[in-house]
Formats: C-alpha cells, structure tokens, sequence
C-alpha cells in the first residue's frame, strides 16, 4: 500500500466504528461469533445480553485487550489492527472496564498517572483530575488509598481516567451498577454532551430503563451472536428483555410466611471506629431481623456499608454483645464461628473475597461449604465437593465450563449466581447479602430475588444491602437506610416510597431512632 | 517495560521455568569456567558426572540432599501461604542442640530409646525455635522475614558458646566441639563403607506425609487459601494466626529434625560445622520443587549434587568453594526470572508497535 493523505478525522458518513465477522474462542465456549456492528459518530450505542452473552469479550477485543480469531475492525473507515491497550488508547478508545485494574497501595491520582503514561506533574493532574471528576459528577479525592475506596469509588476513578483522555469512542462496561441514581443523572448529561461533541459511547447495562433513556442504537447478543437490532426507545423494557432472554420475565412473588416469627439477626448499639482514617464510623447501629422476613438495608457505598458489612458476618469482630445470631451473642466471634452457627453472607466483592480468583469452583464450594460433608477427618472429599459445585451449578444456572472452571473465568453475574448458591445449599438460618444482583442481568437477577424471597418464606432471616431502591421495594418486607454510618429505622414497605427512603439517603432520618433521642 | 500481563497465568511456563533456569544457569556457568581457565566440558564432567560415577557418590548425594529436601517440605507450606521463613538453618541448628544435648547428658547410654529420645528433642527444638517468630507476628505482627534470620545468628551463638565451654569435651585440646556421640546416639549405618544412615527413612517419610498433607488435607487448602487470597481466608473464617503457627512451626520441627539428622549422623559431635547451610539452600529448593512435595524431591537432588560437584572441582580443578553458592544463587535468581514469565509476556514484536504509533500519528493529522 501507498501512503496516502489521512483523511479528516470525523469525515461525515464515515462510521466511527465497524467491526465486520468477529468470532473468538475460549477454549470451552464460543464468546463471540461472527458479530457485526456499526457505530456513527456521536452515536450512544447499547449492547445487550445476558450474563455471558459475549458482551465483555466483544469490547475487550475492540479494546484490544482480547486478541480475536477472526474478523475485522474498522476506524474512522480505514482498516485497524488493534494489538494491545495501548495501541486502542493511541486511536482514542477508552474503555472502563467491568472488573477494575487498579493498584491498591497507589493513590487515585498516582493510579491514573501510572495509566496515562508519559511525563507528568502529579500536582497539576490532581487538579485535572479534581475539575473533571466534579464537572461530571464523580466525587474523588485524587490524594486517597485506592485501598480505602469502596467499589463505586472505584469505578468513578476509572471513569475519570477515561475522561482525561479525550477518546473519539469511550466504551462502558455496565457503568452505572454502582453509583447514586443522582450520579447517573450527571453521568448521562455528560454522556449527552460528549455525544454531542461527536464522541460515540457504547455502553453495557442490564437497566433497562437506562438504556431506553440514553441509547439510539442497541444490539442484542445471546450466546455470542447478534439476535437483533432495536432502537431502545421504540421498545418498552419488557420487549428488550425479551429480546435479550428470548422467553417473557418472570415477575417476583411474595407470599405471606405462616411460620412463627423469632428474631434470629439482632444487631443492639452497634458502634465501631473505622480501621483506616477513610473508613465511616458506625453510630449506635440497632436492627433486628426475623425469620421469614426480608429486611434491607438502602443507601450508596461508603455510608459504612463495608465497616458493617464486615461487623456482621464476624471479619472484623466486635463488642460480644453487639451482635446475637439466634439467640446467642455472637459480636467477638470471628467469620467461621458465625458460620457454624447458622449465618451465611454474600459479600460485594466476588473475586478475592467471595471466591478465591485461582481455584476451581469445586474448590472454592470448599471455601464455605466445606461444613456439608465435603471435609472429613480433616481430609478434603474430592468427588463430594466436585458434586456440590456440579448441584450449584445446575440449580443455579451458572454458565462456565464446569465445576473444574476457575472461578476468575466467569463473567461477573454468573460467579454471583454461583456464590448465592453456594451459600443457600448450606441451609442457613440468616443469609445477608450485599448489592445482589449487582452486574447481574435481568432474568437471572429475577430468579436471585426469587429464591431469596423463597429462602425467607422458608424461614430463614435475609437482610439485604443494595444500592438498588427498585430491588429492595421488590422483595424487602422492611427497609431501613445507612447514610453516614447511621441507620434509620427500618420501616414496613407499605409505610414508606422511594422519595422518603431517598430523603433518608441523604441523612435526614424522618424520626431520631428511640436509642439515640435517649442518649442525647 | 518490554513486558505485558498474561490474560491468565501460564501453566505451561510455571513448569518450563525450572528447566529453563537450570539451562541458563549451566550457560552462564560455562562462561564462569572459561572465565577461569578451565575447559567447561571437563568442568561439567567434573561436577555433575563423577560425583556420581560410584556408589559411595550415590551414598552421599542422598546423605546431602536428605537434609534439603526435609527441609524444604515445611518452608513449602509457609510459602504457599506467604509466610517467608528464611532462618531454618537456626531452627535446624536448634534442633541439633536439643537433640545432641540428649546424647552428651546419657553418654554412656546404650539404650535403644536415645535415638529416638534425640529425635524427639530435636524436633521439639527446632520447632520451639520456629514457634519464636510465630508468637513475635501474632502478638506484635513483627515481620517473620527479620526475626528468623536474626533468630538464626543467635541460634549459632548459642551454639558456638555451648561447645566452647559447657558442653566441649574435655580430651579435644581445646577444639570447640563436644564428645563424640556413642553407637546408641548415632543413626545406623545402611552399607558397609558408605556414610547413608536410616535417618534418610525420616526424609522419606516426610515427603509421603507432606504429599498426604499438602494434597488431601482441609488444613493445607486453607494456609493455601490465605496465601492466594487473604481476604477470602477472612471471609471464610479461616484464622490467620492457625497459618502462621503452623507453618512456622512445622517449618522449624522439620529443620530440627534434619538438624539430629546430621549430629546423629555424619558429624557425630556438635560442632561449629555442623551445616554447610542447608537451611539456606532449602529455600532455593523449595522455590525450584515449585513448592510440590515431589518437585523437591527432584530439586534437593539436583542441589546435593551442586554441593557434591561443588567439592569435587575444589579438589580436581582447584576452584574456589565459593563456587557451590554461586551455582546455588544463580539457580534461583534465573528461576525468579522464569518465573516473571508465568504471569507476564513480552511485548507484541516491534513491528506491530509501529504499526500502532502510526495510527496514532494518523489520527492526530
Ligand atoms: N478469560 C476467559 N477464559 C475463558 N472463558 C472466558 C473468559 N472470559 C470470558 N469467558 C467466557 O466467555 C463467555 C462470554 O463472557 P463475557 O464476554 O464476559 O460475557 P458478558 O460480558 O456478556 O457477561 C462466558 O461464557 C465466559 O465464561
Ligand atoms: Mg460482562
């Protein structure tokens, strides 16, 4: 080939982005094949599909972080090989990834320094980095621990990272799973506005509704391939799902529990100092979840969640008396003693401390299952724990190469399915689960909140604490807030709307809990 | 940086990066030779073909790397869990010292119990040796890393001081070294003429019990699972104070044991060379054995050779000592090279970076 004279770069009719026959094989599913797709300039373009569908590896190969088996990419109109990261960030793709890669004992400016590449002056970026976080509605502090950050914290710095690039496309893999419903307001204007300037966006979300806001242009995927193409909003989000599930959406039921209802979490003026200077104090926290109930827990990530969280299922121990489980006080306990005692916990955090990243799923049902008959005489039951994750498998419906898989190899909602699972089959007496469905898509997170509700009825205790409002309204029998490391008390879900628990959200409790009026 | 992250490690390289670390070491090994003036084809003869051209070779490779690899089996789980014992050879000097302590306080016993009284007590030493470190981390998270390495320079004094006053025998004009252990207080030999004593059987039967250990036990999956993912342990309540004791300890008792191994056996006496820094070298082993109890196998091999070659070039080549620790060092520093490669890849060929920065100028024309 000759060189010619580059083209300008948004030559109108040109599209930005054409991937022609993409197919790519990992070695015990086909992730894509031949998917095509068309993205215009200035273009807000979704793609859809269930956990698994191939979305994630489709961007990764546009990213260049996944090397595809065949097919083309086209930029700007010319033919482009794309070999690495970097060669995508050359282009003016930027891309904010599903499962973050960011150095914990770096801070957040540090981080994206070390991204960027190049020369530069920490200083100054931290006030770039200060400006086009507040302009787009993503608080940082460029000078804090990645470490202390909660997971949404996470993701607006490699949001931000993006941004300070100035990319011509910016991909989001399922962007808005964990930010504030006002920061998806904010996150959509700016979305609006660099769509505007010409910027395309292809974005990821299981929010159906998002995606009929925002999006012109959707492709759905199912098993790798490209079953349909849909302007969002022509379509209501029940004909997307069923575009995306091919078959209708199953509707959550709550029956009315006729067992006898025993307190079985109590949670009594709980308070704790953080660990790290970035950490939330919990303040006088009391709730008491019973059997056959659903209680959640509302508000965003780093209102003390985590310190909670932590206080809970026994990783942080507290005061004796803080915490009873069924009766017995249990606050000093560490995370197995609770575990033997009938509770079972989902974290937020799959990989690393859900389930360990290098191990199989059959080794890591051992992780907490290892009390149903998988150990015996001290000695692993190899057969009986490849049997357990095989049954979680199948009954859960986790999608993945069998029960030899690493558990690093699932995509995110699937290795979610499979750790609810896991801890359900231990017939628990309390489950507590955090953000659930988080980066879960539409009919699996039907059929989670389905069988929690279904645990419940059962007579188990489940507290849940999600970012979702709409999810908790679904299948909690009782809502409380955290904001500020203080909870609210919880209230039945006929008493209350989305406007009172988001008034609550931002700290202002509609009555003082009776413990605190008293102490003041 | 000319390397990329690998989207999964590789399995492949985790078990060519041995190999590949014993060829560059040999390669550079060579260079090292035609350095000094010495034919390398005559000087890979000497070390790593004659040493084994007799029986009485064969004797004394399992005699030295018996040692190596009982040790190496217990710095193998600390490691996996990410607990860096480095001062095995005072655990190992300890164990000496408990053990020999027993046959110098009976020395006239003929007792078919002072072996295994010895054993005990050298197990026991080095283990209470290990459970120092182990009680300083949990109590006062001190890193384990510094306190066996300077709990293994007092080890050494204590000992040095022990054969130099209480303990030093009486008719060894002034030599710092005890009696010599009686028949009852040293291991059996196996062959007429040749140094292999029973206490190979201990080595042999750790590597079975630590094969058992590491591959079928619940214990071992959680000091694993600590050291892959510590907040995983957290979270599924697995105490992380039970790794450190256990791997420190059984670290130490293992050391211990290898220690009685040697006083009770091929030394006879205690001593101030009572190792040539087997607990030091068993690290390398156990980082090159890939952690696996029968990997080390093969790897102790590999360095009681080094050591057996290391002498015999002292004598046939007039080489310096120095040369065994240097073989021993390159190993490992070319296998933590290898190593890099489980996890990394080197960059696409320049070509394709070019490419890229081509597009790049492209896009901003
Ligand atoms: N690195 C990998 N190794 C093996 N299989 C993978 C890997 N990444 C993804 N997969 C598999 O490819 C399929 C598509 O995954 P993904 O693209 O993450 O889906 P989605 O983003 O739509 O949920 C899944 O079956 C997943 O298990
Ligand atoms: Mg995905």
């Amino acid at each position: 080939m000759t060189p010619e004279p580059t083209p300008p770069v948004s030559l109108r009719g040109e599209p930005r982005l054409q991937l022609l026959h993409i197919s790519k094989r990992y070695p015990a599913v086909l992730a894509n094949e031949d998917v095509s797709l068309v993205v215009q300039p200035g273009e807000i373009h979704a793609v859809l599909g269930e956990n698994g569908a191939g979305k994630s590896t489709l961007m990764k190969v546009i990213y260049g972080a996944v090397k595809a088996d065949m097919g083309e990419i086209m930029w700007n109109g010319r033919q482009v090989d794309i070999p690495d990261p970097a060669a995508a960030r050359a282009l003016g793709i930027g891309m904010v990834f599903q499962h973050f890669s960011l150095f914990e004992t770096l801070t957040v400016v540090e981080n994206i320094a070390l991204s960027l590449g190049g020369e530069f002056d920490l200083a100054t970026l931290a006030v770039k980095v200060k400006e086009v976080s507040q302009r787009y509605g993503l608080p940082l502090d460029p000078l804090r621990h990645v470490h202390s950050l909660s997971v949404g914290e996470r993701q607006r710095v490699e949001i931000v990272r993006c941004l300070l690039q100035n990319p011509q496309l910016l991909i989001l893999d399922e962007p808005t799973s964990v930010l504030t419903p006002q920061a998806v307001r904010k996150l959509f204007e700016t979305l609006r506005q660099l769509a505007s300037e010409g910027v395309s966006i292809l974005y990821i979300s299981h929010k159906l509704d998002e995606i009929r806001e925002l999006c012109e242009r959707a492709t759905v995927m199912r098993g790798g391939r490209v079953t349909g193409e849909a302007d969002p909003r022509q379509e209501s989000s029940a004909s997307l799902a069923r575009m995306m599930i091919g078959r209708e959406l199953p509707h959550c039921e709550a029956p009315l529990f006729d067992g006898e209802r025993k307190p079985l979490l109590e949670i009594r003026s709980l308070s704790r100092e953080p660990e790290d200077a970035f950490g939330t104090r919990l303040t006088d926290i009391a709730l008491t979840v019973h059997s056959g109930e659903v209680v959640g827990i509302a508000g965003i990530s780093g209102n003390g969640q985590a310190e909670l969280l932590a206080a809970l299922s026994g990783e942080t121990p507290v005061a004796r008396e803080m915490v009873h489980l069924c009766g017995e006080a249990v606050g000093h306990r560490d995370a197995g003693a609770r575990r033997d005692r009938g509770l079972s916990f989902v974290p937020e955090e799959r990989l690393g401390r859900g389930a360990v990243p290098a191990m199989s799923l059959a080794d890591n049902a051992l992780l907490t299952a290892h009390r149903e008959g998988l150990v015996r005489h001290g000695m692993r039951r190899f057969a009986a724990a490849r049997e357990f994750a095989q049954r979680c498998i199948e009954r859960f419906d986790v999608r993945c190469g069998g029960s030899s898989a690493l558990a690093r190899s699932l995509s995110g909602g699937n290795l979610q399915k499979f750790i609810v699972g896991r801890e359900i089959m231990q017939t628990p007496k309390v489950m507590i689960v955090a953000q659930p469905t988080w980066g879960v898509d539409v009919g699996a997170s039907a059929f989670l909140r389905q069988t929690l509700l279904d645990l419940s009825r059962s007579g188990v205790g489940v507290l849940v604490i999600s970012e979702e409002l709409e999810e908790l309204f679904e299948i909690c029998d009782r809502i409380a807030v955290l904001a500020g490391g203080r909870l609210s008390p919880a209230v039945p879900r006929g008493q209350t709307n989305a406007e009172a628990i988001g008034l609550a959200m931002s700290g202002l409790f509609a009555q003082p809990t009776p413990e605190r009026a008293h102490a003041a | 940086m000319l390397l990329e992250p690998r989207a999964t490690p590789s399995r492949w390289m985790s078990y060519a990066a041995p190999v590949l670390a014993i060829l560059l070491t040999l390669s550079v090994g060579a260079l090292l030779f035609l350095a000094l003036g010495i034919d390398p084809h005559e000087a890979f003869h000497v070390f790593f073909i004659k040493p084994l051209a007799d029986a009485n070779g064969w004797s004394e490779l399992l005699l030295k790397a018996a040692p190596l690899i009982l040790i190496a089996q217990g710095l193998a789980i600390g490691f996996r869990a990410r607990i860096f014992n480095i001062g095995a050879e005072g655990q190992l000097i300890m164990g000496a010292i408990f053990g020999g302590g027993v046959a110098i306080a009976f020395p006239e016993s003929q007792s078919a119990w002072l072996l295994p009284a010895m054993v005990l007590a050298g197990a026991l030493g080095g283990a209470l040796w290990g459970a120092i470190p182990a009680l300083l981390k949990t109590r006062f998270n001190a890193e384990e890393t510094l306190t066996t390495l300077m709990l293994a320079y007092v080890a050494n004094f204590i000992l040095s001081w022990l054969v130099s006053d209480p303990w030093r025998d009486p008719a060894g004009m002034n030599f710092p070294q005890s009696v010599m252990f009686g028949d009852a207080a040293l291991f059996s030999m196996l062959f007429d003429g040749l140094r292999l004593n029973t206490s190979v059987f201990i080595t042999a039967a750790a590597v079975l019990l630590f094969w058992l250990f590491v591959s079928k036990s619940f214990l071992s999956y959680q000091v694993t699972v600590g050291g892959l993912a510590p907040q995983a342990a957290r979270y599924a309540g697995f105490p992380a104070s039970r790794t450190v004791w256990l791997s420190l300890v059984l670290s130490g008792l293992t050391a211990g044991l290898a220690g009685i191994g040697e006083v009770a056996g091929p030394v006879g006496q205690l001593n101030l060379n009572i190792s040539p820094g087997y607990g030091y070298a068993a690290i390398i082993v156990a980082w090159i054995g890939r952690l696996h109890p029968v990997g080390i196998v093969f790897s102790g091999l590999l360095m009681a050779l080094i050591y057996l070659g290391g002498e015999a070039a002292q004598m046939a080549l007039q080489t310096p000592a120095a040369i065994t620790g240097i073989f021993q060092g390159m190993l490992l520093f070319f296998l933590l090279a290898c190593d890099v490669f489980i996890d990394f890849r080197l960059r696409k060929p320049l070509e394709k970076r070019r490419a890229a920065a081509l597009a790049k100028k492209r896009a901003t024309a």
